[in-house]
């Protein structure tokens, strides 16, 4: 890397600090202060240390609200990510190791469809006209197939060229010890994609878990709403208490946060290994 | 997008072998009904879907009955100034936002790939916003951007003793606000791409430059900025992608007002979806449709030349 002295490192780290602190840790500051006010000080909008300190009484509130439709919303929001984001993974590596492993004449179709995938906008009423022809709008399971198609290209892509990466000579030595392809790929090529599926499950969770828009289209009705659509339709209901809509805000971000935290130093190893590697 | 390269010798090496049973252990090892799982998922909810809408974009329709009335949704679409505005609206805002995050990404990119103090700090608190949802976003900033008690007008205020804009409420400005909103939750992933891209051009390079003596500047010019070409174009295909798509953030923070300024045709498809016009908005979606293809595939191909030559 670029080399710099002592001084410059400070200087150009401390203006980053700075930068940083305006940009990004002020909105994060201002979500904090609003969501721990009263409802008559967060109605003044300002950005200012609460004077009596309420976070804890808010987030019970938030989620006592509509007969606790925030836990079941926060219920569903997790089985709709962990389901779909699993599936994606398995379905996902499956496809990019075929695709990469063996050249066959479907590679071509199969290549097309996956670029197809990673462009092409969702028709959303012709959508809900096959799911409601198969039963499954408005039904969770419905939406969690429609995140794992939406989802799929994106992670064929991002694996297939990690699996590209691994020698097939550890194929053939898992061969010749007997192992047919179910357990040659799922227990001895795929422990070996980690990385990569690291990187996968923190992206596509981030974005299944923060998804507003499948989840309004093909899972309206407040009985199994998603964390995001109880956040907002919380807004036309708690339009002047701001303090309630933060702490909601502030609530439904934690479990990412979380995850980022945990999963921090992986991510950029997959990425580096995986999606951007030519 | 990247374009991995598939080596061409066959699966076994095993010794003492024909090629012709080879083939078939190939057959054997990588069985094509690994794909069946995916494909079944994917052609019932994504491509049938889109091959439906072209018939359905083409009728009167109600879910249960389909008219067929020609082009007449496409007339109505490019007649309504509302309607043909969000087109232009879609293309500002797929251009700015993703030409904001190449040049910013890279930047921080840069920054955060040198040696600086609190650089791990420095990166987590850029990739923040990146895990907020659009919704909560939405919310903040219309909060944060209120003309007259917002935090940012009040700032204004302060330092320049004038009243700042109206963010969100004045029409002129009210799409590129919303464009640097998304600019600021989304530059987190470019610059986590170009970290990467960064972080795989191998080190002989600099070391080489530094040895002839090359300034910071030009290890960026000649070193950084043509071999982080990889990264560029996933930057510049994601964000395209996502911002000719874009509806989440345009529908949580202006729902596409005041008036039609800041229509997208994705908020286009939703609101003639909410008033029951089905087939005027599967024509949105196939205008959408040809939109981003007519964008994106040329601009990929051509990367994808680009990468090669690299």
């Amino acid at each position: 890397m670029i080399a710099m002295r002592k001084p410059t490192r400070w200087l150009i780290g401390i203006f980053g600090i700075a930068f940083t602190t305006v940009f990004f840790i002020v909105p994060f500051a201002f979500i904090f202060t609003m969501a721990a006010k009263d409802q008559n000080e967060a109605s003044k909008l300002q950005f200012s240390w609460p004077t009596h300190f309420q976070l804890w009484e808010n987030i019970v509130t938030v989620f006592q609200s509509r007969d606790y439709m925030l836990i079941i919303a926060f219920i569903n929001s997790f089985i709709l990510t962990v389901a779909s984001v699993t599936l994606m993974v398995v379905f996902g590596s499956m496809i990019a190791y075929v695709l990469d492993r063996r050249k066959s004449k479907l590679n071509p179709l199969v290549n097309t469809l996956v670029l197809a995938g990673l462009i092409i906008p969702p028709a959303v009423v012709p959508t809900i006209w096959v799911m409601q022809s198969l039963g499954i709008f408005k039904t969770l399971p419905g939406l969690i197939m429609v995140e794992v198609a939406f989802g799929l290209a994106f992670t064929v892509i991002t694996m297939r060229a990690f699996i590209a990466s691994i020698p097939r000579e550890i194929d053939e030595a898992a061969i010749v010890d007997g192992a047919g392809p179910l357990r040659l790929f799922f227990q001895v090529v795929f422990p070996l994609l980690r990385s990569v599926i690291v990187t996968v499950i923190v992206v596509q969770s981030i974005f299944v878990f923060n998804d507003f828009q499948n989840p309004l289209y093909f899972l309206p009705g407040s009985q199994n709403a998603t964390v995001q659509l109880t956040l907002f339709n919380y807004i036309s209901q708690s339009q002047s208490s701001f303090n309630l809509l933060f702490a909601n805000i502030l609530v439904i971000t934690i479990p990412m946060l979380i995850m980022y935290i945990v999963f921090n130093r992986q991510i950029v190893a997959g990425m580096t290994s995986g999606a951007v590697k030519g | 997008m990247s374009s991995p390269k598939t080596s061409d010798r066959p699966g076994t090496r095993t010794l003492d072998r024909p090629p012709r049973a080879s083939a078939v252990h190939v057959d054997k090892t990588y069985p094509l009904w690994f794909y069946i799982p995916g494909a079944v998922v994917y052609l019932a909810l994504f491509i049938t879907p889109t091959l439906f809408s072209f018939y359905f974009a083409f009728t009167r329709w109600t879910l249960f009955k389909a008219t067929f009335i020609g082009f007449d949704n496409f007339v109505l679409f490019f007649q309504e100034p509302g309607l043909i505005g969000s087109l232009k609206n879609t293309l500002v805002y797929g251009f700015t936002t993703s030409a904001a995050k190449v040049v910013l990404g890279m930047l921080l990119a840069v920054v955060l790939s040198a040696p600086i103090i609190a650089r791990g700090y420095l990166r987590s608190v850029t990739f923040f916003p990146v895990l907020v949802s659009a919704v909560g976003v939405g919310i903040t900033f219309q909060v944060l951007l209120d003309p007259f008690h917002g935090v940012v007008n009040a700032a204004i205020t302060f330092f320049t003793h004038a009243d700042g804009p109206g963010w969100l409420t004045n029409p002129a400005i009210a799409l590129l606000s919303v464009a640097a909103i998304d600019v600021w939750k989304g530059v987190g992933l470019a610059t986590l791409i170009y970290i990467a891209g960064i972080a795989a051009i191998p080190n002989e390079y600099f070391e080489a430059a530094r040895v002839d003596g090359a300034s910071a500047f030009q290890m960026f010019r000649n070193i950084i900025l043509p071999l982080s070409f990889p990264a560029t174009s996933t930057v510049i295909t994601l964000s395209l992608i996502g911002g000719l798509r874009s509806f989440d953030l345009i529908w949580t923070t202006t729902q596409g007002g005041p008036g039609f300024s800041s229509d997208v045709i994705a908020s286009v498809i939703y609101k003639n979806y909410q008033a029951g016009f089905y087939g005027l908005s599967t024509a949105g979606n196939v205008i959408l449709f040809i939109v981003v293809t007519a964008i994106i595939y040329p601009l990929s191909r051509w990367m994808n030349r680009r990468e090669t030559v690299l």
